[in-house]
């Protein structure tokens, strides 16, 4: 019986088909999905912030982009995932609030999204997709059988890339 | 002070008589506004690690409105108004004295927007007024943010904030019911971690 596995905020999970991942609610927060679709292992780590390097309490990982990407890597290799097979497709990084006088923090979404970009090709991880930006939340599903990542959003449709 | 958990009965009571009184004025501002009676619940103190805050609002897919504020001063907080998504509509009806149900929640004009703000001001206004009584501190608040979608996703950019220092967050909850317990939204007080020491020692019950 195949499950849909949730992930919640600053959160991961790893999964083989046919099970699938599932993250709700991304609003500034990404969803990074990585998978070895030879063997059917996928993971999914719902970020909040790109990095731990600043952060005055690092200990939960999967709350930055750069820890979150090493734990994740670290465990699909040691499940048999092989390096050179291993490809991503990210989610989120939208700007959920507009202030007048803009501060940092509320362009927290795109931050998000350059730091997860830069990390995974620091690790040499392709990015096959991405659906990132705008002012919208989504909610995302991975099948690590096909690799798709289905996006959902209210009123700004619904697609899989 | 990062640690929460460690509040006594004393200080989770002192937060509560905050919640109390800062929502009772609310309740009553927002209550004249709609001309509708508005009743407001025992407020309710919860330290939750960030994957359950959604929880509290109906679960990270629950349709909601979002208004969000940032206040500044000695003690920086957060409010964040909730509504769900067809109670707002039918607030926004009430203070443009419509027929309930002309407004799409999804698709705000520029006077349904500025009605939804105006609503948030108001209710931020008199909260933190009572808090500047009981603690004789300032608080500021920003303009209001407005956002229609996703509990989460609403959630994500307002505790992202707090994510760089700790991994629970305090919230002050107090529920504005219509009618008998229909829930019609949720007002939360985010205080910055080392903001709650100044709030309490303010109110005489620090550590």
């Amino acid at each position: 019986m195949a499950k849909i596995i949730q992930v919640g905020m600053a959160d991961l999970k790893m999964t083989r088909a046919p099970d699938r991942l599932m993250t709700a609610g991304l609003g500034s927060c990404i969803g990074i999905c990585i998978y070895d679709r030879a063997i059917k292992l996928g993971s999914l780590a719902h970020i909040m912030l790109p990095s731990s390097l600043q952060a005055k309490n690092p200990e939960n990982k999967a709350k930055f982009a750069d820890s979150a990407i090493e734990v994740v890597l670290d465990m699909m290799l040691k499940n048999g995932a092989n390096r050179s097979r291993l490809q991503a497709k990210i989610a989120g990084g939208a700007q959920m609030f507009k202030f007048s006088g803009e501060s940092d923090i509320m362009k927290i979404g795109e931050r998000n999204a350059i730091a997860v970009e830069e990390n995974l090709q620091k690790h040499r991880i392709p990015l096959l997709a991405r659906d990132t930006g705008g002012n919208y939340g989504r909610t995302i599903t991975f099948d690590p059988e096909t690799g798709d990542l289905m996006v959902r959003t209210i009123g700004h449709g619904e697609r899989i890339i | 002070m990062e640690d929460f958990t460690q509040l006594s009965g004393l200080q989770l009571d002192a937060l509560k008589e905050i919640g109390n009184i800062g929502a009772g004025n609310a309740a009553t501002a927002l209550a004249q506004m709609v001309q509708t009676k508005i009743d407001m619940t025992v407020p309710r103190v919860s330290i939750l690690p960030f994957a359950d805050v959604p929880d509290l609002l109906g679960g990270a897919d629950a349709h909601v409105v979002g208004i969000y504020f940032i206040v500044t001063g000695p003690a920086p907080t957060s409010i964040l108004f909730i509504l769900i998504a067809e109670k707002a509509g039918l607030l926004v009806d009430m203070l443009l004295q419509r027929k309930a149900g002309e407004t799409d929640v999804y698709n705000l004009s520029e006077m349904e927007m500025s009605a939804m703000m105006e609503l948030g001001n108001i209710l931020s206004a008199t909260y933190l007024n009572a808090m500047s009584m009981f603690t004789q501190l300032n608080f500021t608040p920003s303009v209001p943010a407005l956002g229609v979608d996703m509990a989460g996703a609403i959630l994500n950019a307002i505790l992202a904030q707090f994510g760089e220092i700790a991994d629970h967050v305090l919230l002050l909850e107090t529920d504005f019911t219509k009618g008998e317990d229909e829930v019609v939204g949720h007002f939360f007080l985010l205080p910055e971690p080392g903001s709650l020491q100044t709030i309490l020692t303010a109110l005489g019950v620090s550590y």
